[in-house]
Order: C-alpha cells, then structure tokens, then sequence
C-alpha cells in the first residue's frame, strides 16, 4: 500500500484515564488507504528527549468523517506531547505503515486485547462485524480504570472483561477468563494484542485448540518502513522486521512462541 | 540557476547530495515519499559474502539527539544481492553506490569482485568501521597496517570508483585517511558511527543485546564535523561528509570544512524527505548567497 507523510489536524483529544488519551485526526483531502492492524509514525514536536517517531496503531477510522483515531499511552515526554496536544493543532504522521491482520469473513473470531493493547482491536472489530463475522472481545486490564472504551466495543459483537483486582468482569489476568478457560474453546481465529507474555500465553491456548492466532507486536524501531533493521523479531524465516512483515504476525511464525521442538541449529556467534 | 554538480573521481554527482548506507535501504523503501532520482546518489543498505542474520534485538536506543544501533550487518549476501536486489536497482538513473563490508580481507575481495561485474553500480563505498561486528569491520578501520591491506586487496580486483568509509574511533583519522589514499583509495567518506553505549537504570542492564552500539545522529555533527576537515586538509582525494547531517545548513558546514559532497543518515528515519530538503535548502543558500557553483563551497571555511 502507498504509504504518505502528511500533517493531520488534531479534531479531538478526550482523556480516557490518568495515562491514555484518545486522539482524533482529520484533514481537508480523504485520508488514505488503510486496513486493521497497520500503523503510523507520529513526528514528536517539542520534546528534548524525544528526537524518533513514535509508532501507534491505527485505532479507528470513520470515513464518514473522514477522521483517523490513535490511542495514546503516556509513557514519556515524547508521549505526554502528543497526549496534550488540542484541537487545531498539527501532527506529522506517516502512515499506513506494516501489514495488517488477516481479515476473515462469516467467521467467529475471538479478539483479545490487554491494557493498551486494544489499540488495534477496536478498527479491526469494527471491519470484522462488517465482514458479517461473529465478534467477540476479550480485554484484560489490572483495574476498571485500566479497562479502555468497553462500551464502545459492544456495537460489534460481545464483551468480556478481565481485571486483575476484580473491579470489573471476572477476577483475574485475561488469561485466566473463563472465555479462554473453556475446554471446548472453538473460533476460526484468535486476534491479540497486549503486554508480551500476554500475546504468548494466548497463542499458547490458541495453539493447544487447534486455532490460528494472529498477534501485534510492538518492538522499538525507529523508520517504520524496513530501512533500519532495529525492531526485528526473530521467526522461523529468519530476523525479520516487525515494522513492515509485520506488525502482525501469526504466532506460528514467531520462534519460541509455539510448543514445536526447536531444530537446534544457532546463529553464528 | 547555480551548477550542483560535483566530481567525486570518476562519478559526475547532478548534486551533491548522496544517502548513507544503512538509512535508505535500496532506495525503494523510499519511493512513495521522494523523487529518489533527483538526488546525486545512493550508497545502499551493506553486502557482506555470506548471508548474515545481524545481531538479536534490541538494536536500537534512542539517545539525546540521536540513536544507538547495533544491527551488525544484516543482509542477505552478496550473491542474493547480484542476483535479486541489483536487478531492483537498474530504475534509478542517478549513481547507486554499494556498501561493501566482510569478516577477512578475502571477503571484502569477493563482495568487490562481484560488484565490479555490475554495470550500473559505479561506485563501491569500503566499510572499514562497522562498529558492530565481532569480525571485520571497524577492526580494518582503526589501524594504519589493517586499513593498507584491505584498501590496496580491494583496489587490486576493482577497477571502478572505490571509496572507503572511515571509522571515527580512532586517535588520528588524519593517519588512517592518508594510508587508505596511499593504498589506492578515490575518495573518503566519514564518518561512520561512533561507539557509544546506554544503561537502563530502572533493570540496571544494557539497552542494548550487543552492550555497546553506534551512535549516529545530531548528536555527532560537532565531532564529524572536526573529522571531515582534519581529512580534507591531510588528503588529495574528494572527501564525502557524513554524520548527523539534517539541514542543508549542516550539509553546507561540512563542504566548507572541505567535503565535495554529502550523505544523509538517520535524518531519512526521522524524515523520509529529508534528503531532498537538504538539496532544496543548498539551491536556496547558492541563491542567497549568489554562488554559481556548489563546488566554490568545498574547502570554503573562512580562519
């Protein structure tokens, strides 16, 4: 997909918790061509310690209004610029970034998403239940606070919470929830994104079903297009760049995240 | 309208604005955001002899004004280079240079044979100071005797434009820029990156898998800057600047320091058209200024 570099007015910036804003983006022109699960490299302006983009994915997009969404999780001053930005202002984006998820149709998917993790989820639920899909959503977080815009989510299918205080939903890690407990667990397909033992545990359980799992990782890079080599994750092919073969990949091709004998061979020291 | 044009030995750049090897791939990762062919060149992505899966992540630290990386060389090798990615390259009419790197001596001598058989790549650039192998690499770059040996080995098998690209670990660049002219060497490049580290405090371990990694960026210019005009003073051949060049004012600096052209690095992963602004912004300066000849730039610092 053509990708472009474009400077996007900030429409909306609503505070979803003490550390996650959700940033609405628009421009004059159509905004381009993208699918669930691709990212953008956002310019970070103003910040000293910030001198790399930022990747976020893309959260939502209403054609209608011709706006983009990005959830924003501050994490440091680089983050905490662009989660004060206000309407009106300019971002420097580029985008769409990566491959997306595979995208299936009349199916039962089951989405899986912790903490921050459900920024790809909520764009791709939405073209999933358009797709006639039977969408269920599962969204683990450590308390109510940390469970992000769950109602937003039920227009697409059926929401499941997890919440490690209990607070909201069942008691637990979202690992634990007893959507993923069953032992009749049955979907065509199984999407996650979330803190790293999250993603594996989850294609762990996806595995033992017999389910393809597609996960969204989120190494640190700095190009965002496969130029620089620094956010390889190491797969069955090889290192490859989770900046463009990925950010989604299906956890099969990810070494050491499926139960299968490792073959034994290592790199060269 | 000033002449851009530059000599860098043989090659006739339209301009003098070139893209380090390692910041722009092949050239196509950046098709969709610039003309690639409105600049002077390309030194793509390094080539080694044999396949290398580089170094495990994490590669990278963003640092003050800059970045660390550790990435170790990873491409597919030479020979998936001729037979793959060199056919990918024939689109570009401007000059595609390769970056040419090795373990032993006799590796470097196998990329540079193999690359000297390719029409359209006119040029190779020498990588004598990858900080981030075990074997080779900056290990040729930061002695005199090692730098000789590969620079004259290499000369020897390829008769196009060889430029070598200097390591700035060193005590006296000067030195080993004088032996890589002496072994044959075109031109020079510099500087590569410069060894440098980050801690996390929080987990007390290194950011980085390798430990240590190369520091490129802004935050280089100051000492890049230094390096280009000791080199231009000591050698006869054309010196290309490197190191963190984001303006075209950085680009001027470093040709009043005494470069004859320029290459752009990481500037291309904070902006995918950072190369071309710079070549904007060095027409504009001629303009300003009331220049007619970029070449009246090289070795323009006034003391």
């Amino acid at each position: 997909m053509k990708k472009y570099i474009l400077d996007l007015k900030v429409r909306s910036n609503r505070r979803l918790n003490r550390n996650h804003n959700l940033l609405e983006l628009g421009c004059i022109n159509p905004l381009p061509p993208m699918v669930p699960g691709q990212f953008a490299e956002v310019r970070v302006d103003g910040s000293q310690t910030t001198y790399l983009r930022r990747p976020f994915s893309i959260h939502r997009v209403d054609r209608a209004a011709n706006t983009m969404h990005l959830l924003i999780k501050s994490v440091g001053d680089g983050t905490r610029k662009l989660a004060d930005l206000e309407a009106g202002d300019s971002v420097n984006i580029m985008l769409p970034l990566g491959s997306g998820f595979t995208l299936t149709r009349n199916a039962r998917v089951l989405l899986v998403g912790g903490g921050c993790g459900v920024a790809p989820l909520y764009y791709l639920a939405d073209h999933l239940f358009r797709q006639g899909n039977k969408v269920d959503i599962l969204i683990g977080g450590r308390s109510a606070d940390d469970i992000l815009m769950a109602d937003d989510y039920r227009a697409f299918g059926t929401v499941y919470i997890a919440t490690e205080d209990g607070t909201l939903g069942e008691k637990g890690m979202v690992t634990g929830h007893s959507v993923l407990k069953n032992k009749e667990l049955s979907y065509d397909m199984i999407y996650c994104c979330g803190p790293d033992g999250m993603m594996r545990a989850v294609a762990g359980i996806a595995e033992a079903h017999g389910i393809e799992c597609e996960v969204s990782l989120e190494n640190t890079m700095a190009c965002g297009i496969g130029v620089c080599l620094c956010c390889v994750v190491e797969t069955h092919e090889g290192n490859q760049c989770v900046c463009t073969q990925g950010p989604v990949f299906n956890s099969k091709q990810l070494k050491g995240w499926t139960a299968e004998v490792e073959t034994g061979c290592s790199l060269d020291q | 309208m000033a002449s851009l044009e530059v000599n860098i030995h043989n090659l006739k750049l339209k301009n003098p604005v070139l893209t380090a090897s390692g910041t722009f791939g092949y050239g196509e990762e950046y098709d969709d955001f610039i003309d690639v062919n409105a600049l002077g060149g390309i030194i793509v992505k390094a080539t080694t002899p044999e396949h290398r899966e580089g170094n495990p992540y994490p590669r990278m630290a963003e640092t003050p004004m800059g970045m660390l990386n550790a990435v170790g060389l990873q491409n597919k090798g030479v020979d998936y280079f001729v037979e793959h990615i060199y056919p990918r390259l024939l689109k570009y009419s401007n000059y595609v240079i390769a970056n040419v790197s090795g373990s032993t001596v006799e590796g470097y001598v196998e990329v540079a044979e193999k690359i000297n058989r390719l029409d359209h790549i006119q040029a190779i650039e020498l990588n004598i100071s990858c900080p981030n192998v075990k074997e080779g690499g900056m290990a040729f770059g930061t002695s005199c005797p090692s730098a000789t040996a590969v620079t004259r080995a290499v000369r020897e098998v390829y008769d196009k434009t060889l430029i070598v690209k200097l390591s700035p670990n060193v005590t006296r660049i000067e030195d080993i820029a004088l032996a890589v002219e002496e072994a044959g060497a075109d031109a020079i490049s510099l500087i590569n990156t410069l060894l440098g580290m980050a801690i996390n405090a929080e987990t007390r371990r290194p950011v980085l898998s390798t430990v240590t990694g190369g520091l490129s960026g802004p935050a280089v210019k100051p000492v890049a800057l230094r390096m280009v005009w000791q080199v231009a003073k000591a050698v006869k051949v054309p010196v290309i600047g490197i190191g963190g060049i984001t303006t075209a004012a950085d680009a001027i600096e470093f040709m009043l320091a005494g470069a004859s052209a320029i290459q752009v690095g990481t500037a291309n992963f904070i902006d995918p058209q950072a190369s071309v602004k710079i070549l904007a912004g060095i027409e504009e300066y001629l303009y300003r200024h009331n220049i007619s000849d970029v070449r009246e730039l090289t070795g323009g610092l006034v003391l």
